[in-house]
């Protein structure tokens, strides 16, 4: 395989988000994070990030624990709050107004707006366990949207089927294996039609046979020209789908590129070690 | 082990549960304390069984049983309401709201209720006259706070202690992610707690309320000191009249007894009902009895 270049495959379809009314331009970066900087006490754990992700494109961020990728992509929709830098998703600054030369904290119920229109998945799923699968997928849109039953139940159901369990409608998360769970979690964000998914670690926790549906949901969704960030070890899917992959290091991005010269043809010697120790 | 030359092919050998001849034995040792015991209550005629028959269904009897459910309701009602209040800002990220929780808690915690009931009850003595600290707000003491009202401020506010720690330990025990899965969501911090956190904590809430509003039911017997028509107090007034001591707390006793086996049962429907999505529900009596018959009737072979 020759080394892709970072714009999108001309077989994907455009952004279908685009068509809302966004403050960004449909041709403009969905995520532009710049010189972000975080602190837990007195661990620095990111030194000044700095990333750009286009409309549709699918990036994989990799690297050894601690290494601050988790933390980066909590902060693109200000589950962290950063200490300094900025991160625009869809042409507004995530958590924050700028004013002069301050950045005011968003209000609670700006930053949930805010957050509405970008989906996560977790690693341990997250889902309510006191609620039915329907329930799951239709609590947040219809309390942040205040969206219409009937209206969203239909979404939730047309969502259900692409991703295989549109017969659990009624189970509740318990009686779902791992990787049905996590697939529900996945449905569950996309109820809110968001215009970027972030996916942290989703299949760490599942068992090995189990990764393989929860990677396949997410293939199509890429195919469908979804903009996902997604921190994984599964070299093999990102080889397969990201159209960029980066490698974090203590707290900054060391690498960044096409799968196959990330991973098969690393330039940097702590590419290298950590790649090796994941094969 | 020694080797069994295995003649009989394996689908055709029965299995014999162990038998447990020590259980028939203590069933039977208990069963006969318990009947010799009855005779023995039912047969002394000092238990004054006729005269706790009458009072059973006595009017001021009644009217005292009502006066102890109206005071555990409204007991409890303030305990939770302040008690989840209490909860919610003893987890505020405020050190001065959070501290406020605390001292409230250390103080109503830390005092003998019996001792709180008195003081309201003396509350006139402290302020003759209630002005709240508002202009035009000037309220006769010993008008407004009646014994009643002394009551359920005196259990109320010393539930609400007791609430607030059941409420809080039912908060922190919901999983941290789900209040990050709700704020991925665009849920706020209210949205989240109604809909997610507290209905999740709910299942640890339930079972330690039920205790509380069983033990208020019997709390509730102390506002006696203070002259409140309550079940006891009632009975007390009767005893006082007819000198029969025991058949009146007897009467009293077996009122307690009625309320709070209906509370029983009611707390174990209510905890079945928050066990939503469990992967077992608490089987009901019924349930259980059907078990039983089944497991203990002659097995026939081929059911399963």
């Amino acid at each position: 395989m020759t080394a892709v270049p970072t714009d999108r495959p001309a077989d994907r379809p455009a952004d279908p988000t685009a068509a809302q009314p966004t403050v960004g331009s449909a041709k403009s970066p969905m995520v532009i994070a710049e010189r972000v900087h975080k602190k837990f006490g007195l661990n620095e754990v990111l030194k000044g990030v700095d990333l750009t992700i286009d409309r549709g494109e699918v990036v994989v961020m990799i690297g050894p624990s601690g290494s601050g990728k988790s933390t980066f992509l909590r902060c693109i929709n200000h589950l962290e709050r950063v200490d300094a830098g900025r991160i625009w998703v869809d042409g507004q600054v995530v958590g924050y107004e700028q004013r002069g030369h301050h950045l005011h904290e968003l209000s609670e119920r700006a930053i949930a707006r805010q957050r509405a229109h970008i989906g996560m998945v977790f690693q341990h799923f997250n889902l309510f366990p006191h609620m039915t699968v329907l329930d799951n997928l239709i609590e947040a849109p219809r309390r942040v949207f205040g969206a219409d039953r009937e209206e969203v139940t239909a979404r939730a159901e047309v969502l259900l089927g692409k991703v295989g369990l549109r017969d659990k409608i009624k189970a509740y998360p318990r009686h779902l294996s791992g990787g049905q769970q996590q697939r529900v979690a996945i449905a569950r964000a996309l109820c809110l039609q968001p215009s970027l998914m972030l996916f942290d670690e989703p299949t760490s926790a599942l068992d090995p046979e189990l990764v393989g549906d929860v990677l396949a949901v997410m293939k199509d969704l890429a195919a469908s020209g979804m903009t996902m960030a997604v921190v994984t070890h599964e070299m093999g899917f990102a080889r397969d789908v990201a159209d960029r992959v980066v490698f974090f290091d203590s707290g900054v991005i060391v690498e960044s590129g096409p799968p196959d010269q990330v991973i098969l043809d690393p330039q940097h010697e702590r590419t290298r070690v950590f790649l090796r120790a994941v094969r | 082990m020694s080797a069994v030359p295995v003649l009989t092919p394996a689908e055709e050998l029965t299995v014999v549960p162990k038998r447990h001849p020590g259980r028939w034995l203590a069933a039977a040792v208990i069963l006969i304390i318990v009947v010799r015991m009855a005779i023995s209550v039912l047969g002394n005629e000092r238990f004054g069984w006729d005269t706790v028959n009458t009072y059973l269904r006595d009017v001021s009897i009644g009217s005292g049983l009502m006066m102890t459910l109206g005071l555990t309701v409204a007991c409890m009602v303030v305990g939770v309401v302040l008690g989840a209040l209490l909860a919610v800002m003893r987890l505020s990220a405020n050190p001065v709201v959070s501290g406020a929780a605390w001292a409230y808690v250390a103080a109503f915690r830390g005092t003998p209720v019996l001792v709180q009931l008195l003081f309201w009850y003396n509350l006139a003595a402290l302020y003759p006259v209630i002005t709240l600290g508002l202009p035009g707000v000037a309220l006769d003491a010993n008008q407004l706070i009646s014994p009643t009202v002394a009551a359920i401020l005196g259990l109320g506010l010393n539930e609400a202690a007791y609430m607030s720690e059941i409420v809080r330990a039912g908060i922190l025990s919901v999983d941290h992610g789900q209040q990050e899965a709700a704020s991925a969501l665009g849920l706020t911090r209210m949205e989240t707690m109604r809909r997610i956190i507290l209905p999740q904590a709910m299942r640890v809430i339930v079972p330690p309320t039920g205790n509380e509003t069983i033990g208020m039911l019997k709390t509730t017997s102390l506002v006696s000191v203070m002259a409140v028509h309550d079940l006891l107090y009632s009975a007390q007034i009767i005893s006082a009249r007819n000198y029969q001591i025991i058949p009146m707390l007897i009467v009293a006793s077996i009122w307690y007894l009625v309320v709070t086996t209906i509370l029983t049962i009611g707390q174990f429907y209510l905890e079945r009902r928050f066990a939503r999505g469990e992967r077992t529900l608490p089987e009901t009596p019924i349930q259980r009895l059907r078990r039983l018959l089944r497991t203990h009737a002659p097995s026939v072979r081929g059911t399963s």
